[in-house]
């Protein structure tokens, strides 16, 4: 990887490149709509997320409820609405949890290598050993179910996944000139890792958060479903998918649109986090 | 190779301390008298007590690891407070249903995968190509516990062409094997596509080609062969993933398997039986993974002197 061109020509160049990338094109506008009616639930909303009629259960979708109502006569597009505020919250913890402290661990090991670096990733091989969401689960078994520790499970699932991408980038690009430079110019350590080293680093980084965002959602709301995260009454997608299970044959609905909304938004990180992959750094095309 | 498979081996020694000593502190974590958590709150006191001798939980923290971990290897991992059963009885049983579920998970990922790979990579940019990526997307964005209960509301409910609840037999197991498998399914399809197109470019394959080669072997004989060596690494991952992701399908069509065990341990309480399943599916992933290594360092010599 060779020196950043000056930043704005750099962002114009893959603003060009994402542009003429369709997919990533719709992937962007659904994560948009998503961070959108995350914000704006409140006014978007018709009804309260937690207002039920218990006289009108299980309605299938009309003019008054678009999407129906849910077992407890809640209007299930409004508890959708709000859902993306939870849903969002999560991620956005979650993924900066993974990100600051994989990063910092990717940059120490990367860059001092011997056995900080040794140490670091037997911790990272440790995490990996507990496989997809049951690592999540299993930090769950130890801080207990909620909101907080969900977040806290969801991030530290995904350290490994920054740690060792940010580690492989310090890896080739600590022998690089400019490193040589900021060193031979008397600058510390602190100044190369965070000055140089992380700003070159940044396509790789930027990549992944977005894919996170996907895994993150899928893995949340799984545990939520499973009853370990997120707990009713709120408004969460996989709680939502748990609480319609005694209802999929009566009203079947009830099951459809939460399932619907993950699967658009993390097809929206997908899309978004692959034409982003292409634009960035062409070469990582597979 | 002997080696090779010897350095691999080394490898796991942190990894298996590091797991057992996760699963060890989870009762160290957990706020509580550890021998009450584990004999259960309304357990009588001779009975914490002998627990806590037996455990040495009045000993330093390292014996009570050691302690641990011997008996651990010994198969015994306690008496679940729940069933009063052997913790080991329990997971014996419930894991070999979640191995015979995701063997039949890989199996469908494998052909599913495989096929609509190779397809897309030998007809680029066709109808196909298009049409089963954009499969591969929906099947890497759908959550395994939506597309479980989608399954089972259109085969189940509607056609009647399979049980929705019970286990036990072979139809059983198939929609929450293919709800288990629909996410790997597209990972080797887009795997294998990208490394077929690959191997297709080479040199090789045009001299095959240019030597009058029929097109078939071509593609099946000489191009897949070469192109599978990336995949294998796909399917032990991808089987390692399905022992977790069980945890939801097993929830979904209320299956007895060790995921299931564990998520109700959670709720119960019940520390031996959650200890127990932490060590065995993260023992059974470090493992399968050792086998894909060597597996792939067999297949691909370049591995071995890396």
């Amino acid at each position: 990887m060779s020196e950043p061109l000056p930043r704005t020509s750099q962002a114009a160049e893959v603003w060009r490149r994402l542009r003429r990338n369709r997919a990533a094109l719709v992937g962007g506008a659904v994560v948009a709509v998503f961070v959108f009616t995350a914000i704006f639930a409140p006014a978007i909303a018709p009804f309260a997320p937690d207002r039920g009629d218990l006289g009108r259960r299980l309605e299938p979708p009309s003019a008054e409820h678009w999407l129906g109502t849910d077992e407890l006569g809640r209007d299930i597009f409004s508890r959708i609405l709000y859902g993306a505020r939870v849903s969002l919250q999560i991620q956005l913890v979650a993924v900066l949890i993974a990100l600051v402290a994989g990063c910092l661990l990717g940059l120490v090991g990367g860059y001092y290598g011997g056995w900080a670096d040794h140490g670091i990733m037997r911790a990272m091989d440790i995490l990996l050993a507990f496989p997809g969401i049951f690592l999540a689960i299993s930090i769950i078994a130890v801080l207990g179910p909620g909101l907080l520790n969900l977040m806290l499970a969801a991030g530290i699932y995904s350290i490994p996944q920054f740690a060792r991408i940010v580690r492989g980038s310090i890896l080739s690009l600590k022998e690089k000139e400019f490193v040589e430079a900021a060193r031979a110019a008397g600058e510390g350590d602190a100044s190369i890792l965070f000055r140089h080293l992380l700003p070159n680093a940044m396509a790789p980084i930027i990549i992944q958060t977005t894919l996170r965002m996907a895994t993150v959602l899928l893995t949340a709301s799984g545990l939520s479903f499973l009853g370990l995260g997120v707990q009713p009454p709120h408004p969460e997608w996989g709680a939502m998918l748990s609480n319609a299970r005694p209802y999929l044959i009566t009203a079947p609905h009830v099951a459809t649109f939460p399932g619907l909304a993950i699967m658009l938004v993390v097809m929206g990180f997908n899309l978004f986090g692959d034409g982003l992959r292409d634009s960035l750094d062409p070469r990582l095309k597979d | 190779m002997i080696r090779y498979v010897v350095k691999r081996l080394m490898m796991l020694v942190p990894v298996l301390f590091g797991v057992t000593l996760v699963s060890f502190s989870l009762l160290q974590i957990v706020p509580g008298d550890p021998a009450v958590l584990l004999a259960g709150e309304d357990a009588n006191p001779e009975f914490i007590e002998a627990v806590r001798k037996e455990y040495g939980f009045d000993q330093p923290l390292h014996v009570q690891y050691l302690r641990f971990v011997a008996r651990a290897v010994q198969g015994d991992f306690g008496i679940s407070i729940r069933n009063r059963e052997p913790v080991i009885r329990l997971l014996l049983q419930r894991f070999s249903f979640t191995v015979q579920l995701s063997f039949l998970s890989i199996l469908i990922a494998a052909a599913i995968g495989l096929v609509a790979g190779v397809v897309s990579a030998t007809r680029q940019y066709s109808l196909f190509d298009h049409a089963s990526m954009v499969g591969a997307l929906l099947g890497i964005s759908m959550p395994i516990f939506w597309l479980g209960l989608l399954l089972m509301l259109v085969f189940s409910v509607h056609l009647r062409w399979f049980p929705a609840g019970g286990s036990g037999e072979l139809r059983h197991l198939i929609l929450p094997a293919i709800a288990l498998g629909a996410a790997s399914a597209a990972v080797i399809a887009r795997m294998t596509r990208a490394s077929m197109l690959e191997v297709i470019r080479q040199d090789y394959i045009r001299t095959a080609r240019a030597n009058g080669l029929r097109e078939t072997v071509v593609i099946y004989k000489h191009a897949l062969k070469n192109a599978m060596i990336p995949v294998i690494t796909v399917f032990g991952l991808e089987f390692g993933y399905m022992l977790g992701g069980a945890v939801l399908t097993e929830t979904v069509f209320s299956l007895p398997g060790v995921g299931r065990l564990m998520v109700e341990g959670i709720f119960q309480r019940d520390y031996a039986v959650v200890q127990g399943a932490m060590l065995l599916v993260a023992t059974t992933f470090v493992l399968v993974n050792l086998l894909t290594d060597i597996a792939y360092a067999l297949f691909d010599p370049k591995i071995r002197y890396e």
